[in-house]
């Protein structure tokens, strides 16, 4: 009779990847990519389990703020904005299948060779620098543990990391404005800049007629 | 069956990972699902990342998942953009047209 803690682990284990694994299948085969982006969805939160299961907590709350909140929700948003016949572009569908699928499974049998006959090395097991390794749960949190690590050992990585988000802001920004010339807007260069003969005119104005 | 190793883990990212491939062949005309696709294979990396984190008890993995995370953000809102600024000036997305540069 095995544990009940292990039989419950194991099936929610067997049920967030099976959910991992059909979401991804429809992700790339849906029709219309809307469904897509909402079986992408799907895939990441069931991801933040399989996450939660490996005792990442920090990680699993991330996937689901920054992918579920942040970049599928992108996504939904160009997938509605731009205005495009989605049926012409699966033309040419069944045609890559055979290639598609010849890759795919190669890839998939070496990965799983790999994956099926290997062992760790006698000296690797605690391969970890002694600052790196997990602290027994209930002594440090998930997410205190991976602060400690990241703000110390990793801290230019860090850095790095936020540089990288920087750019790719100012970049996203820059690659998407446009100046329309319908609009105006007020320039203040300009207006400053503006001299005195080309705004006012003295006349002398004879007396007793008009301007 | 009952004790999940790390092989079951590896192997359902390597599916994932297979996945993305796939569906950067099935859907070659569309730049949105390559790009979910591209994706998928990130979070399979992800997920070989945590794996390996949690069965050799070493923070590092944890770490360098989140900065796989990082970079999967921004390349997602660049691309996105990209795919934008294309669509303002061909009005398509299909990666046929995408021939200014006869690659």
């Amino acid at each position: 009779m095995p544990e009940a803690g292990l039989v419950v682990s194991a099936a929610a284990f067997y049920l967030f990847s099976t959910l991992v694994l059909v979401s991804g299948v429809m992700v790339v085969t849906a029709r219309n990519p809307v469904h897509s982006v909402l079986f992408l969805v799907l895939a990441f939160f069931n991801a933040a389990g399989l996450f939660l299961l490996l005792g990442a907590e920090f990680l699993a709350m991330i996937l689901v703020v920054v992918y579920v909140g942040a970049v599928a929700v992108l996504f939904l948003f160009v997938v509605m904005m731009l205005n495009i016949n989605f049926v012409t572009m699966r033309e040419g569908f069944l045609q890559y299948l055979p290639m598609g699928g010849l890759v795919g499974l190669i890839l998939l049998v070496e990965l799983v060779f790999v994956t099926g006959g290997w062992t760790f090395a006698p000296e690797v097991t605690m391969a970890g620098s002694p600052s790196t390794i997990v602290a027994p749960l209930g002594v440090m949190t998930n997410t205190r543990a991976l602060g400690d690590v990241l703000y110390t050992q990793y801290f230019y990585l860090f850095q790095a990391a936020g540089l990288v988000l920087l750019v790719a802001m100012i970049g996203a920004i820059t690659l998407t404005h446009r100046s329309r010339p319908d609009v105006r807007r007020q320039k203040i260069s300009e207006q400053v800049s503006r001299p005195r003969k080309d705004s006012i005119e003295i006349r002398k104005v004879p007396t007793g007629r008009g301007v | 069956m009952l004790t999940i190793t790390l092989e079951h883990y590896l192997t359902v990212a390597a599916i994932l990972f297979s996945l993305g491939i796939f569906g950067i062949f099935l859907n070659r005309k569309n730049v949105i699902i390559i790009l979910m696709s591209v994706e998928l294979m990130l979070l399979a990396v992800n997920l070989n990342l945590v794996a390996f984190s949690n069965f050799l008890h070493d923070l590092t993995g944890q770490v360098f998942a989140m900065f796989v995370l990082t970079v999967a953000a921004a390349e997602s809102a660049i691309g996105l953009a990209i795919m934008i600024a294309f669509f303002r000036n061909r009005g398509s997305i299909a990666v046929e047209d995408v021939n200014v540069m006869k690659g």
